[in-house]
């Protein structure tokens, strides 16, 4: 089963992020912050990490450049899901290492079709 | 809603845009032409069908038309037809002389995403130069929109991926600017494909997809007709993974192991 961790400091976009995701089959656990989605990772390396960029202790950013450098360049793949929609925002994220970005507010179609870009969806028409 | 109100707006979308409205999609006449129907201080749809009804409508059933026609669109929507274009663009780009134009025709293309997805992948495979895209659709506002190639946070994060959308497009003020490249390769223009298609010239690739169902039997025979006379004999039409050319017409066949896909048959010169 694909295994996905949401990394957010709000509940609610935690809550709604599983919801959506389960639905989708995976099997998801949640991070507050980047420290706990490192503590996370190195417990179990998961598929893919959705990922917010302002949270406390350790923000999202910091926590991107840390994985790529401890856990290598392509796993976990990480979509970084966040407020922050300014360009040169988003070309700092893919040059930190994420393959994806989703920017807030979000919906159900618009992170589906982020997992189909990444190839995580399954293929509906097998 | 009088059943006499529904024949009439049916009706006229049938003649005007090939559109069957079955009484079950009654409930969405509401939806659409509500608006149309605040800006006109119409308190109801008997009150929108008698003003249609009456002489000098021209403008009004062109806007109800436009209302009625479903513009949902989103970029690389499906994904299939595009990885199946990029394998196949090169050997039809190779196929032709190295100056000549490689025109791709997007059909009832809305607000312009897959024509723009279409140079997108002809970017990515460096044939933008030689790309010619052309968009039509019936409706004037979207076509507004495709050509303005302006696109709403959402909009751009429906099917893009992140890359394509650093790419191709430049922030402005909250929303997303498709470039000056992309743009050059893609062309649109108001159009019905119920409508003589002969002065669109010829194309290399079809897609027109997601449009057939909207229409009966006999409208998608001739369509599809049409389309066929427009395909170069090594061509490709692409069709919405619902709907097929079965039963419709002989003049397309479907490529193995494809869905939606369709090479043109080509039919023998008459000997003598």
């Amino acid at each position: 089963m694909l295994d996905c961790l949401v990394v957010d400091d709000s509940r609610t976009v935690r809550r709604a992020a599983r919801r959506m995701l389960e639905a989708r089959g995976f099997a998801v656990r949640e991070a507050e912050d980047g420290q706990q989605a490192l503590d996370a990772c190195r417990a179990a390396l998961p598929k893919l990490v959705l990922l917010d960029w302002n949270m406390p202790v350790m923000d999202g950013i910091t926590f991107l450049r840390h994985a790529r450098k401890e856990f290598g360049p392509d796993e976990p793949q990480i979509m970084l899901c966040t407020t922050e929609s300014d360009f040169s925002r988003i070309v700092t994220a893919l040059e930190s290492g994420a393959q994806e970005y989703i920017m807030k507010p979000f919906d159900d179609e618009i992170l589906a079709g982020k997992l189909e870009v990444l190839g995580l969806l399954p293929d509906e028409a097998a | 809603m009088s059943g006499a109100a529904f024949e009439t707006i049916a009706s006229l979308v049938r003649t005007r845009a090939g559109i069957v409205l079955g009484a079950d999609k009654a409930y969405m006449l509401d939806t659409r032409l509500g608006g149309l129907m605040r800006e006109l201080s119409l308190a109801s749809l008997d009150a929108l069908a008698a003003k249609l009804r009456a002489p000098g409508s021209e403008r009004l059933a062109a806007a109800v038309t436009e209302a009625l026609t479903t513009n949902e669109s989103f970029f690389f929507r499906d994904g299939k037809p595009f990885e199946h274009l990029k394998r196949v663009l090169p050997r039809i780009a190779a196929a032709r002389g190295p100056a000549q134009k490689l025109r791709i025709f997007s059909a009832a293309c809305s607000t312009g995403q897959e024509a723009y997805s279409i140079a997108m992948v002809a970017e990515q495979l460096g044939l933008l130069p030689r790309l010619e895209v052309l968009g039509t659709d019936l409706s004037q506002e979207v076509v507004r929109r495709a050509r303005e190639g302006v696109y709403s946070q959402f909009e751009v994060q429906r099917g893009l991926p992140v890359q394509m959308l650093v790419k191709h497009f430049k922030q402005e003020a909250g929303q997303w600017r498709v470039s000056p490249a992309l743009r050059a390769g893609v062309r649109f223009e108001t159009g019905n494909l119920l409508a003589d298609l002969r002065h669109l010239g010829n194309f290399d690739v079809i897609f027109c997809r997601n449009v057939l169902i909207y229409f009966d039997a006999p409208t998608k025979s001739r369509v599809l007709s049409a389309l066929a006379d427009r395909l170069a004999p090594d061509g490709v039409l692409y069709l919405g993974g619902a709907e097929t050319v079965l039963g419709l017409t002989e003049r397309f066949t479907i490529i193995e192991g494809e869905r939606g896909v369709y090479a043109p048959v080509v039919r023998m010169a008459a000997a003598g």
